[in-house]
């Protein structure tokens, strides 16, 4: 067959019927007189609020003003800006490992999986990030090697090994794997079984499939959620102040231990959560655009 | 005449305790269309599946080209087939689906280049010039970057067809190819079949469509509670058929 003699489904152009003279109507818009009345009501809600916050001298502006750039705050953010992301990097990545292990045919791999995720999704993830600083308290040393020949190439102290941050990244890192795991299987589960049909009838192996088939549509499903799981994140990251790694929050509490002005500090923290919470969303946006790819075109 | 391409013996397939085939014998010459008929779960798509290996049979052989799918022979032994090897095993089969199933995030051309690329390592531009031949070829040239979504029913099977032809398959199974269309996109895919037939594929076709059966069908199968129950020429089956079971299963359908 040749493009020739396409199918006449194509080919053939629609008789359009000539459009039927609009009659001389005039359109009345809908009323809409209960709207005003809530409007009314917020306006007046947010006048009062606004104007406390801006005349109660508690607030101290001034003080946030002074502190809201300071070295130590955007250090601070700096920390909890990487934290959130190799958190969140080690998430991602551990999830979708687990998520794969647990849909495996193999009952081991799938048991295994599901420990890791009732493990870490049974425990605080506050709890978790303590326990890792302490991890040297269970095991004072550690050695990697070959076991029997030569069991210590890599040795040393556990206390050496666990500072603040390496204890962040684990427990924030495992314990956010847990919750991507079960978006990614969500995710894949969504994703018709026809399609990872027509891979394997193509011939491709059941881990090509997964990478080039599955999981990039999948991704509708996980994307979202896991702009969600970002944001949460970067506000989770403030408990790494009880192990005293100097994040955001942290900063700002070492101020106020100093000055005592624990309201204007705070508020200044939430500036700040609020400002890269606010362009996370945003970017979160423009990504779920992006991947509902061959989704959304049809109703455009 | 005796080239079988595809040569199944008392082939059994259980779900559980309910044995879906119950024994299935059925053979292909190269180059031949053989349709396969039945009621609803006699077992036509589950035999279709076990032909590549997306089911495994629980018993008889299956040979496609002389080699068990999903075996190696090695005297009078059948070593089974890890999962990757089966994989390589099916690139030889095309098969076609009820529901198309193209791959959603990707437009017609990316459909058809996939498994070239990534299951043969062909090269990328050489996968292109294949590859909007075969959309050409399908009538389907002008739509080369439509996503499935943006296409008709019809256009996606073609597109579907395609996409198994890329592959070079020297066997195509098409499991009721147009069962999932609108009445009037039916003769567009039948048509790219009719093409392939005259081009001497071998081709499985389990179909409802009697017309084309009797057109095309080199041999007629016909399939009922896990058994084929009656085969031959597409005239000698529809003017005389011997057993009761498709002498009812007939005049159903060729009365609708
Ligand atoms: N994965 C499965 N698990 C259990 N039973 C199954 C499975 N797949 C198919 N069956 C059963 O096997 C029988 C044969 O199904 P099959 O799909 O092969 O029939 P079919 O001839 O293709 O029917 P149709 O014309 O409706 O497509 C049916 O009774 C069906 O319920
Ligand atoms: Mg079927």
């Amino acid at each position: 067959m040749t493009d020739t003699d396409t199918p006449s489904a194509e080919t053939a152009t629609p008789i359009r019927p000539v459009p039927a003279p609009a009659p001389d109507f005039v359109v009345v818009p809908a009323r809409h007189p209960g709207r005003w009345v809530v409007i009314a009501v917020i306006a007046v809600i947010a006048a009062v609020v606004l104007r406390s916050v801006i005349i109660n001298p508690n607030f101290q502006w001034t003080v946030v003003g002074h502190y809201i750039f300071a070295d130590i705050i955007l250090m601070g953010l700096l920390t909890t800006l990487w934290l959130t992301a190799i958190a969140m990097l080690l998430g991602v990545v551990l999830g979708v490992i687990v998520a794969v292990m647990r849909i495996s045919d193999n009952p081991i791999i799938s048991s295994a999986a599901q420990f890791f995720l009732w493990f870490f999704r049974g425990t605080p993830v506050l709890v978790q990030l303590i326990f890792w600083y302490n991890l040297a308290a269970l095991y004072p040393n550690y050695a990697i090697g070959i076991p029997f020949l030569a069991p210590h190439l890599l040795h040393g102290s556990v206390n050496d090994l666990i500072t603040p941050y390496t204890a962040a990244i684990l427990g924030l890192g495992l314990n956010e794997a847990a919750y991507m795991a079960e978006i990614v299987r969500a995710g894949i589960m969504s994703v018709d079984g026809g399609q990872a049909e027509a891979a394997r009838a193509l011939g491709m192996k059941r881990i090509t499939a997964m990478r080039r088939i599955i999981l990039p549509q999948a991704m509708r499903f996980i994307v979202p959620p896991t702009g969600n799981e970002t944001i949460g994140m970067l506000k989770t990251t403030s408990i790494v102040s009880v192990i005293a790694l100097s994040d955001l929050l942290y900063s700002a509490q070492t101020i106020y231990s100093r000055t005592f002005q624990t309201i204007p500090l705070l508020l200044v923290a939430c500036i700040w959560y609020l400002g890269v919470t606010s362009l996370l969303s945003t970017v979160q946006s423009r990504i779920e655009h992006r991947f509902s790819r061959g989704h959304i075109r049809r109703s455009r | 005449m005796s080239n079988p391409l595809v040569e199944a013996r008392q082939v059994i397939k259980r779900y559980g305790n309910v044995e879906v085939l119950r024994g299935v014998d059925f053979t292909v010459q190269q180059g031949e269309v053989a349709c396969l008929i039945g009621p609803s779960g006699s077992g036509k798509s589950t035999f279709l599946r076990c032909i590549n290996h997306l089911e495994k049979i629980d018993g008889g052989t299956l040979t496609v080209g002389g080699d068990f799918i999903g075996y190696r022979q090695q005297g009078n032994k059948l070593h089974e087939l890890r999962e990757n090897e089966i994989a390589a095993k099916r690139e030889k089969i095309g098969m076609v689906f009820q529901r198309f199933n193209l791959f959603a995030h990707k437009t017609a051309l990316e459909n058809v280049i996939e498994a070239p690329i990534v299951v043969k390592g062909e090269k990328r531009q050489e996968a292109m010039e294949h590859a909007r031949s075969l959309l050409a070829r399908v009538g389907l040239s002008h739509r080369v970057d439509a996503y499935p979504a943006e296409l008709s029913g019809g256009q996606q099977q073609r597109v579907a067809i395609a996409r198994a032809l890329a592959m070079r398959p020297e066997l195509m199974l098409f499991d009721e190819p147009t069962s999932a269309l609108d009445p009037e996109l039916v003769g567009e895919v039948l048509d790219v079949m009719r093409d392939l037939a005259r081009d001497g594929m071998t081709m499985i076709v389990v179909t409802h469509e009697m017309g084309f059966a009797r057109e095309v069908g080199k041999t007629i199968a016909f399939m009922d509670e896990g058994v084929v129950v009656e085969h031959g020429t597409p005239e000698r089956l529809f003017t005389a058929p011997r057993h009761p079971r498709t002498r009812a299963f007939l005049s159903k359908v060729l009365k609708a």
